[in-house]
């Protein structure tokens, strides 16, 4: 079922009430790319994709997701478990002894939506490629989507992947960077430069579209239904997004220093503020 | 000594490149990649037989094992082919997260494995890939010792499910084990059943161990000889049995002596049975340019220093009892 505009904002508001629980929760994890990418996973999940929750491994027949920048896993369960992946109640384990929702997310503990372990970064364009040939081969015409930090993209295996799919015209790949301008020691312009992204993978045969509000849902809408009627033209397509790290939450906004930080209670607490209660929490 | 012969040499892997070719003729769902190296890992009949199924990646080791693992979210069984240090140590991080911790189906395959590459030297001969391969949960490692062997693993493997190590080389050895054999993943197979010493060798060091137990023979030695072609997961019962009977051991493996075969069966043996134990493996070193044999023969790894090192291992029983 297919949320509209306001669906998906109010979805997106109760996922990041999850995020800053469930970081808090265990004292650990990362709002702020989290909190940054939540408009779009919401976006992919409740209104793009054509997934099945029943979860099936081999995802026959069906758009896939890969989340390449595994440790904004706290966005990537809240979505999940909304969209019917397993039990809400269960966020409440995230990060703790003997749960399936792990610090980085992994196919180990069996958590249903989750096909790959991520979090060392750079892998998981290069297993959405091998997922998209498989596809290919089994005559499934349906969509690969992958997100990636923008930090993550100094990792040279992405542009292995980034040349080995124009070359074999994987056109049904869709790849997301958020582009948040953060990493862990500062601003990724001071750490390693990124240059011009769009020239990078345009020169690498990749098809280009930027978005520079990542944050607000109708325009992050956009921009996938605009990716999606590029597929099957012969390239794969790249998605700038600009996002805030930290997004939803004002003390978070815009600054690295939440990468990697959990909200005390009284900062737990300003922050729900923030994050109109939608759905339950869990 | 049971008396093994050969009328035909071939590489090993060649056997990987036939064996490829029948896994793929066998089920539909097998898919082989290659960084670059289609000549060298005998890929060439496969591709031709398959091209579709066939995913040339450049020299681009990290993409290749990430795209294995994504090939089997939608069921297929990927063989990725590289040199042995290009397919472990280059890449150990995309095979420990991607495809182990992963659990997903993927088969790499290694040819070039050890000092027997030759010429090309220590940029190219791994010595530590067995190691790097067997700490990994839930991979199995794989290192047979003829033409045939091999061509009987590589079909194994696509029959088995779960991510492989498969190991095999470069030279032109001696074929003699059956071109019709059963290749059973874990099981031991018993080249000669002896009482003095038990000599447990894997890969290209089964026929320098064949060499050394005849020699021992005509001085009296009865050897009995073990091919451990899968290390992992080892077997367990055959190596407890043979120890129990010969009371020494001696292990031959072309790799480093930390983290082999030789510490596979030190460590089984240091629970249930402390035995001596003689190592024939390289001795802590990188490689260096050289032909196979001159190679094998300056580190230490053929049947000269498999018998002396029985001899050494069966005094050193004999003091302790």
């Amino acid at each position: 079922m297919k949320q509209d505009i306001e669906q998906l904002k109010q979805t997106a508001s109760q996922v990041r009430r999850d995020i800053v629980r469930m970081v808090h929760g265990c004292q650990s994890g990362h709002p702020g790319g989290s909190l940054g990418c939540t408009d779009f996973l919401v976006a992919l999940y409740f209104n793009i994709m054509n997934n099945d929750p029943s979860f099936n491994m081999d995802a026959k027949g069906e758009d896939l997701f890969f989340l390449s920048n595994g440790h904004i896993s706290p966005v990537f369960y809240s979505v999940l478990a909304h969209a019917g992946y397993f039990d809400k109640s269960e966020l409440s384990t995230f990060r703790k002894l003997n749960s399936r929702l792990q610090g980085h997310p992994t196919t180990h503990e069996g958590l249903p939506g989750v096909r790959i372990a991520s979090g060392s970064l750079g892998q998981g364009l290069s297993v959405a490629i091998g997922a998209a040939l498989a596809k290919r081969l089994n005559g499934d015409d349906s969509i690969v989507y992958t997100l990636h930090g923008d930090g993550e993209l100094q990792e040279g295996q992405i542009w292995e992947a980034a040349m080995f799919a124009p070359h074999n015209k994987l056109d049904r790949l869709i790849a997301t960077v958020d582009y948040n301008g953060q990493q862990i020691d500062g601003p990724t312009e001071m750490v390693l430069s990124l240059g011009n992204l769009k020239a990078k993978f345009e020169a690498f045969g990749w098809e280009v579209l930027e978005e520079p509000n990542g944050n607000d849902m109708a325009s992050v809408v956009a921009v996938l239904e605009k990716a999606k009627s590029l597929t099957g033209k012969g390239k794969p397509i790249a998605i700038l997004l600009k996002t805030g790290m930290g997004y939803g939450v004002d003390f978070m906004m815009g600054s690295h220093k939440w990468h990697g930080v959990a909200p005390n209670d009284e900062q737990l607490a300003v922050a729900l503020a923030q994050l109109e209660e939608t759905l339950g929490d869990y | 000594m049971k008396k093994y012969t050969y009328t035909d040499k071939k590489d090993t892997r060649s056997g990987f490149g036939d064996g490829l070719l029948e896994a793929g003729k066998r089920n539909p769902e097998v898919v082989a990649l290659c960084a670059d190296l289609v000549g060298s890992l005998k890929m060439a009949d496969f591709i031709k037989a398959f091209p579709e199924r066939f995913f040339q990646t450049g020299i681009a080791e990290a993409n290749m094992i990430g795209m294995a693992a994504g090939l089997t979210i939608g069921g297929k069984i990927p063989f990725t082919g590289t040199f042995a240090n290009f397919s472990t140590g280059r890449v150990y991080d995309q095979i420990r997260q991607s495809v182990a911790y992963s659990d997903k189906n993927v088969k790499i395959c290694a040819s070039h494995a050890g000092l027997t590459l030759g010429e090309d030297g220590a940029t190219h001969q791994i010595l530590e890939d067995i190691g790097l391969m067997k700490m990994l949960p839930g991979m199995t490692v794989i290192n047979p010792c003829d033409y045939n062997q091999t061509k009987a693993a590589t079909i194994a493997i696509a029959e088995h499910h779960g991510p492989v190590y498969l190991r095999f080389g470069r030279p032109v050895v001696p074929i003699f084990t059956d071109a019709d054999q059963k290749f059973e993943i874990g099981k031991a197979w018993m080249v000669n059943e002896g009482a003095d010493v038990s000599i447990f060798a894997t890969g290209h060091l089964v026929w320098e161990a064949i060499q050394a137990g005849e020699k021992l023979a005509e001085e009296g030695i009865d050897a009995e000889i073990i091919n451990i072609h899968t290390i992992k997961p080892l077997d367990a019962e055959a190596v407890l049995k043979s120890v129990a009977k010969t009371g020494c051991v001696v292990t031959a493996e072309e790799h480093n002596r930390l983290g082999g075969l030789g510490d596979s069966i030190a460590q089984l043996l240091a629970v249930n049975n402390p035995t001596p134990q003689e190592y024939v493996a390289v001795n802590d070193s990188f490689g260096e340019s050289g032909t196979p044999a001159q190679l094998m023969t300056k580190y230490g790894l053929d049947a000269e220093h498999i018998i002396a090192a029985a001899k050494k291992v069966i005094a050193r029983k004999k003091q302790n009892s």
